[in-house]
């Protein structure tokens, strides 16, 4: 194969059509109020790891949707429940993050 | 897809295109890349439809590829343009054609700025005077070449020798039409059929027998993109979107495809063989490319011109497999000689994808 | 002898004011140009909140104004205005003079066609909120497949779109949206459900309850992102683009049936009407209320009122408020000259 210095790049689209929504949906099925996250944010604004690892319970859920590997943000989380406390919608975060780890 | 629906919106987007007497303005890079296809334009124009074109050998480049590479302002090529129209003017013309796809959008873009900003046009009028005394009047109408191959489109089929027909099996040959960025989609009303199903290319198909491919990226650039190409560490952005294009067309089996802008006849063409030494595809039958053709090209076949004088054996991918679908006659010994019947040297053939 | 009120448009607001003005003892005449009484809602399924039957309410409404003068397939062809009346000519040759006028002629559906990247008109596979809802009705409808496997809602088709010429919010898309959706879920429950949202505006009493049991219990996605175009694949089905913003990435997704949510804008025969009456119009193209804010439903001219989405984009419950408010406010007008 000739070495043109340069190559086919892999595309940064989201193809929804490949992505594996089994980990999302098994997380779900155990904890039903995932499924009710709104991206507000607050969860995120709150976290003690958030600002120095980038964990974000809001990034969790919507990577668990997209089918993108949420490894590196849980190992950062301190589980000190004040995601819970700041939830207007009542998502079991802490609960979430154990189930998450769980099944992973 | 409703036919009918395309229809209505072409039906909205059509443009005031003069019959004669146009000043015709040729693209830097065209007569290298594809040597015959201007060539082809004067011809039809002038000889087989017997219309006034003009052209002066004191014509330069427009400034466009040098202003969408931000290496030259937007000022100076402005003034460059000025002086194009001021050639124009002193020809006596007042219908504008440029052969390249960038040049007309640049030409569009600064009689917009014009229109919204007279003070500018009026410093660019300055700057003409002082660098070279010369005065202009903005041309009455600006069309792109391609606007004229499909105004004069049935006219051309009304002398065709080939149609877009397959004529073992009659059934219609199915063509990719590809429109350059720069040609509708800063100003879609500038386009015929406006730039989300542009009908200038896919006219000249339905009108020379053939059946118009659309597919999901139809919109989507050739991959060119100065920046993107001109650059080499970003070039690898420049051939995924070709491949991306590629991907998409690939389940319609096209036969050929067909393009209006300097860049985009070049990458398709090109990157086919580059896509096919990285990843061993190849996206025509039996190993070979899907040829890539310029219009004039196109119209060229279709009013039955040699393919050699054409100039297709300059292309990357073998047009043969098109040529035999069309019925053109032609003589593969005769490929690589020269207008003066002498040889002009064969190229190295790839070996992962097959050509001539 | 009983005054008249002419009331131009038969749709629910007009339908709700003859109604009630009925009930103060004046004589309401409705024009409508339409074969049939109430307008878009007539057209429409179920209405949010309570899913009650579009068709049973419009048919209510219709039977309290059984014996109210309509005239059908009726358009106003001229006005004539003397110093206290205005004299009505209609298509049907019949001349009407009142002393008030009352405009309910609503709104129009966007035409989605102008959104060409959408492909409305073009591509088999996309229709619009109002032809779900006809679908719904029962109306054969050949876009929409017999088992979709996944579909999308595209929200603000032509609302808050500068480009389309309609700025405003149309209100109502995002909860028809969501009740779409969980409707098609209910009837194609192995189906993915996708509503391309930039806001979700969910304002109205009991709308949010919908949102969360559309993502609870019917698992409806919701991606932040405008839809910026829409292909047809080789099979018929859709390729859509768009960016999912929480993520600021490109996103892409096959779909067997796009639904988009056409937005409200100012009937077409606004302008006509607002020239024969001088009526001043918006830039929205919209009836202009005197104000904004205490005064919607009074217009430019004297003894000339308004009612419903003749002014902007209205839920139900506002447009019927308006309409009985209007109805009091024509009696006090009445009673003032």
């Amino acid at each position: 194969m000739t070495d043109f210095g340069f190559s086919i790049s892999k595309s940064a689209t989201i193809d929804m059509d490949a992505v594996d929504m089994e980990l999302y949906e098994r997380v779900c099925r155990q904890v039903p109020s995932a499924r009710i996250c709104m991206s507000c944010g607050s969860c995120s604004a709150s976290c003690v790891a958030a600002p120095y690892s980038g964990m974000s319970v809001r990034k969790v859920i919507l990577a668990l949707q997209r089918g993108k590997d949420v490894r590196t943000m849980l190992s950062n989380c301190m589980l000190c429940g004040k995601c819970s406390m700041a939830c207007p919608r009542g998502v079991n975060t802490r609960n979430l993050i154990l189930t998450v780890c769980r099944n992973l | 897809m409703i036919y009918e629906g395309k229809k209505r919106i072409w039906s909205e987007y059509q443009k005031d295109i003069p019959d004669d007497h146009w000043y015709y303005v040729r693209s830097c890079i065209r007569q290298n890349f594809f040597p015959a296809s201007e060539r082809m334009f004067t011809e039809i124009t002038r000889n087989v439809l017997g219309k006034d074109l003009y052209e002066t050998p004191h014509h330069t480049t427009c400034g466009g590829i040098a202003y969408h590479c931000d290496t030259l302002p937007q000022e100076t090529a402005m003034t460059i343009v000025a002086r194009q129209f001021a050639l124009m003017t002193e020809a006596g013309y007042e219908n504008y054609v440029p052969s390249c796809i960038t040049s007309f959008g640049n030409y569009a873009e600064i009689l917009e700025t014009w229109e919204e900003f007279p003070e500018l046009e009026a410093k660019i009028r300055e700057n003409l005077w002082k660098a070279c005394r010369r005065e202009f009047q903005k041309p009455k109408y600006l069309a792109h070449s391609s606007d004229l191959i499909f105004h004069w489109r049935d006219a051309i089929a009304a002398k065709a020798k080939h149609l877009l027909v397959n004529p073992h099996t009659g059934a219609p040959l199915r063509i990719v039409e590809h429109i350059g960025c720069h040609y509708a989609k800063m100003f879609p009303s500038k386009g015929e059929g406006g730039a989300e199903y542009p009908y200038v290319l896919a006219g000249m198909i339905e009108s020379w027998g053939g059946e118009v491919v659309d597919y999901p990226e139809r919109r989507h650039c050739c991959g060119y993109g100065f920046r993107q190409y001109h650059v080499k560490a970003n070039r690898g952005y420049s051939i995924s979107n070709t491949y991306k294009k590629f991907e998409s067309m690939e389940p319609y089996h096209p036969d050929a495809i067909i393009t209006n802008c300097p860049g985009c006849p070049y990458f398709l063409d090109r990157w086919q063989y580059v896509i096919a030494e990285q990843t061993g595809k190849t996206y025509g039958e039996n190993g070979f490319g899907i040829p890539v053709l310029t219009y004039e090209e196109l119209a060229g076949l279709v009013l039955g011109y040699d393919p050699w004088n054409l100039g297709l054996q300059l292309h990357q991918v073998a047009v043969e497999p098109l040529l035999d679908k069309m019925g053109v006659d032609y003589d593969p010994d005769a490929k690589y000689l020269g207008v003066n019947r002498e040889d002009i040297m064969r190229p190295e053939l790839p070996k992962s994808i097959r050509c001539y | 002898m009983k005054q008249n009120v002419v009331i131009i448009g038969g749709g629910i607001a007009g339908m709700e004011a003859a109604n009630q003005l009925q009930l103060l003892g004046y004589n309401p005449i409705i024009v409508e140009q339409e074969s049939a009484l109430g307008g878009h809602v007539a057209q429409w399924h179920k209405l949010f909140p309570d899913m009650s039957v579009a068709r049973d309410v419009v048919g209510r409404m219709s039977k309290s104004i059984a014996s109210t003068n309509v005239f059908l397939d009726t358009r106003v062809v001229s006005v004539k205005s003397s110093r206290s009346h205005y004299t009505l000519s209609l298509s049907n040759g019949v001349d009407v003079t009142t002393r008030v006028v009352l405009i309910a002629t609503g709104f129009g559906l966007f035409d989605a066609r102008k959104k060409e990247e959408y492909g409305y008109g073009v591509y088999d596979r996309v229709i619009t909120n109002g032809d779900l809802e006809q679908w719904m009705n029962g109306c054969a409808d050949s876009r929409i497949p017999e088992s979709p496997r996944s579909l999308g809602f595209v929200h603000c088709v032509g609302s808050r779109d500068l480009k389309a010429g309609n700025n405003q919010c149309s209100k109502v898309c995002c909860m028809t949206a969501v009740k779409q959706a969980i409707e098609m879920k209910e009837l194609f429950p192995d189906s993915e459900l996708y509503c391309f949202y930039m806001d979700l505006r969910l304002f109205g009493k009991k709308y949010e309850d919908f949102y969360i049991n559309a993502q609870r219990d019917f698992g409806v996605h919701f991606v932040r992102g405008r839809v910026s175009e829409v292909g047809e694949d080789i099979d018929g089905r859709l390729c859509v683009k768009a960016e999912d913003t929480l993520l600021g990435k490109p996103l892409k997704i096959h779909l067997d049936l796009l639904v988009l949510m056409a937005g409200m804008v100012c009937h077409p025969q606004t302008s006509k009407v607002a020239e024969m009456l001088r009526l001043d119009v918006g830039n929205d193209g919209f009836f202009k209320s005197r104000d904004n804010l205490a005064n919607i439903q009074e217009s430019n001219q004297d003894g000339v009122f308004y009612a419903g989405a003749c002014t902007g984009a209205k839920t139900i419950p506002e447009t019927l408020a308006e309409a009985r408010a209007v109805a009091l406010r024509i009696h006090s007008y009445f009673n003032n000259l």
